[in-house]
């Protein structure tokens, strides 16, 4: 029972990005880590440069002009996955219980077919430069763009403070800066990419980053398996003989313990996938949708590559980190007992590139840690900002008759005020829990802005009112049982049961979203709905075939 | 979009035969790929100790390991089969659509 309650608390903390758990005991000075990351610094600002040059127009601002190539964008899809919270995280999990660090990945991975199938294309074909306008594609504007703008702010921002509350703890460990230098470090390097370099830097920066960490996860895998002359038998051999729980890190722990919550888990990571703004704005940065679909076959293969990887890396650091002194943290040992390791578990990938490259190996794998962080929040806040300038902008306040000098310059004023508030979260979130922040992010990409956005291009008796009734109550569901659920009515806010029993509201949120959908359309007989229903046909010829879409990718 | 290039792209045989088979594809891949996620993490709720078999005596390797990594390829083969799928057929029979609705002078 211990370690089920173990397991899901990592689970969940996981879940949150990269979060090194508790005090964190700042290092020394790590000068190769920082010149590496200065020079990674060097390279994205020169981009960033480069990229404000070509960035003249709103639809390169948000999309980057539709220029990027499939190859590109399933590289820049994969970074944006491969998030610091990936990289630690699963191989921190890996490192601890074994196998279950195997069942996140490929809940992790297997929402992408789907994506590619029933989805990718369709968007490419309707969209401009927010799933917004896929949306509201034949629906009324305003409700439809004020939802969706605001599933998305709420997705983004929730996101950010995880993203920020990590990279401030993991600098402060790796770099020895401290954490409010950290964050704002990261706050501002931001902010500059994408004011002035727009989608066109922001996909290079992730670009690039997905190519260094690809390659340092390889170099490091292929360095434990170096060290088992190729033999998998060895390498699981010598981890089961070293870890406490022996062999039973071969097989299931109990991270999935009940079928609710297995089931609630595999719908929030599926679907949520499937809504969160600064993946689905990707498809709008290719061409067309053979484009599209090319992007998510390389993300797939990415994603999955990587995620094999950070499986031998965890066992890698079973054998050559759990009991090596060198990487333990000994006062906490004399206290606690057992093998804490500096920093937590999630230091585990870290602590294997010192004992695998040495010092130097160790700065680069801590610079390319950072860089992550650096290019997911980059992402974040231009989908954040295009959802405040495109859709509550330009097309609410502004009712679609806006010149884009002016939309561009209110979606760099958003993406500062998105900066600054992303830093200051990030300064007050320090100490906080925060253990729920991007189960929640899910809850609502997946309960919100996912069902909408799949009803609009599949369903043609979808309308307006249901479309934002249904959107809404998901949006409330979700926020309300994550609420009422054991991360944050237990452990936050400190009472002794919870209300609602599982840590993943999706199964539920997910379902009254669509039933509600479903119900308040079939019953809406306004003129409104007649119009709705009157325009699928148009809209499932252009999504189906992209006639009539060549003029928003031409621009 | 017109009325009338609606009708005529709706009844356009070609149109019918890309939105069918595109659709039977999908719907097989995706469901294809549902079956073997919730098969797999309904094994590990119910009933676990199945993947903790050892490959064989000697091994300490469960066949919960070759399994689980299976499913990440086997993720990537089905992404294969839908864009070569698409690359081929779909595409070719979406451009014969396009030079005909084109010819119609829409």
């Amino acid at each position: 029972m211990k370690v089920l309650v173990l397991l899901v608390c990592i689970s969940v903390s996981l879940l949150a990005s990269g979060i090194l758990e508790g005090e964190i005991e700042r290092q020394p000075l790590n000068i190769s880590a920082i010149i590496m990351f200065l020079l990674f610094v060097g390279a994205t600002l020169t981009i960033t440069y480069w990229a404000s040059k070509r960035t003249k127009t709103a639809s390169d601002f948000y999309t980057a002009g539709g220029s990027i190539t499939g190859f590109q964008n399933g590289l820049a899809i994969a970074g944006d996955y491969m998030s610091a919270a990936s990289f630690l995280g699963i191989s921190g999990l890996v490192y601890l219980a074994g196998y279950d660090g195997l069942i996140y990945s490929i809940g992790f991975l297997v929402g992408w077919p789907i994506i590619l199938f029933l989805i990718s294309e369709r968007l490419r074909n309707l969209g401009k430069y927010t799933f917004a306008d896929v949306a509201s594609f034949r629906l009324k504007q305003e409700p439809i763009r004020i939802l969706a703008a605001f599933g998305a702010i709420a997705t983004v921002i929730l996101y950010l403070i995880a993203q920020m509350v990590g990279s401030g703890k993991l600098i402060e460990l790796l770099f020895g800066l401290p954490y409010e230098y950290a964050v704002i470090l990261v706050g501002v390097l931001m902010i500059l990419y994408v004011t002035f370099g727009g989608m066109l830097a922001t996909t290079w920066v992730q670009i690039i980053k997905a190519g260094l960490l690809l390659s340092g996860a390889t170099f490091m895998a292929v360095a434990v398996l170096y060290h088992f002359d190729f033999s998998f038998e060895k390498l699981f051999a010598s981890a089961v003989k070293v870890h406490d729980k022996g062999k039973d890190i071969m097989s299931p722990g109990g991270l999935v313990s009940d079928p609710i919550s297995a089931i609630s888990l595999g719908i929030a990571l599926m679907f949520g996938t499937a809504g969160l703004p600064h993946i689905l704005m990707r498809f709008f940065t290719v061409s067309d949708a053979k484009e599209a679909r090319k992007s998510v076959f390389f993300a797939t293969g990415f994603i999955g590559y990587f995620y094999i990887l950070t499986f031998i890396i965890g066992f890698g650091a079973i054998v050559m980190v759990l009991k090596n002194p060198e990487y333990l943290d000994l006062a906490k040992q004399a206290v606690s007992g057992g093998y804490p390791l500096i920093g937590g578990k999630n230091m585990a990938a870290i602590h294997l590139s010192h004992a695998v490259g040495g010092d130097f190996f160790l700065g680069f794998i801590s610079a390319v840690a950072f860089a992550t962080i650096l290019a997911v929040v980059s992402g974040l806040t231009l989908a954040g900002a295009s959802a405040i300038s495109h859709d509550l902008y330009a097309n609410v306040f502004e009712k679609g008759v806006c010149d884009e000098a002016k939309e561009m310059r209110v979606s760099k004023i958003a993406t500062v005020a998105l900066g600054i508030i992303a830093i200051g979260l990030g300064i007050a979130f320090e100490k906080q829990n925060i253990a729920f922040v991007v189960g929640l992010a899910f809850a609502i990409a997946a309960s919100s802005n996912f069902p909408v956005l799949f009803l609009s291009m599949f369903w043609s008796k979808l309308t307006t009112r249901g479309a934002v009734i249904g959107g809404v109550s998901g949006l409330a569901t979700a926020i309300i049982l994550v609420i009422l659920g054991p991360i944050v009515w237990m452990d936050i806010l400190g009472y002794e049961e919870a209300i609602f029993p599982y840590k993943y509201p999706a199964l539920f949120s997910v379902t009254v979203a669509f039933v509600f959908i479903w119900f308040f359309s079939i019953t809406d007989n306004s003129k409104r709905a007649r119009k709705d229903k009157a325009a699928f046909m148009a809209q499932d010829i252009r999504s189906q075939t992209g006639i009539g879409a060549e003029g928003a990718s031409r621009h | 979009m017109t009325e009338r290039t609606i009708e005529i792209i709706k009844n356009h045989p070609k149109y019918q035969e890309l939105v069918s088979s595109r659709s039977r594809y999908a719907w097989t891949l995706s469901i294809l790929m549902l079956l073997v996620y919730y098969t797999f993490i309904m094994t590990i709720a119910f009933k676990p100790e199945l993947l903790a078999v050892t490959l064989n005596n000697s091994s300490v390797i469960s066949v919960g390991i070759p399994i689980g990594i299976s499913i990440i390829l086997f993720s990537f083969l089905l992404t294969g089969l839908y864009v070569r799928r698409a690359n081929s057929k779909y595409d070719v029979l979406l451009e014969a659509l396009k030079a005909d609705v084109k010819k119609q002078g829409i």
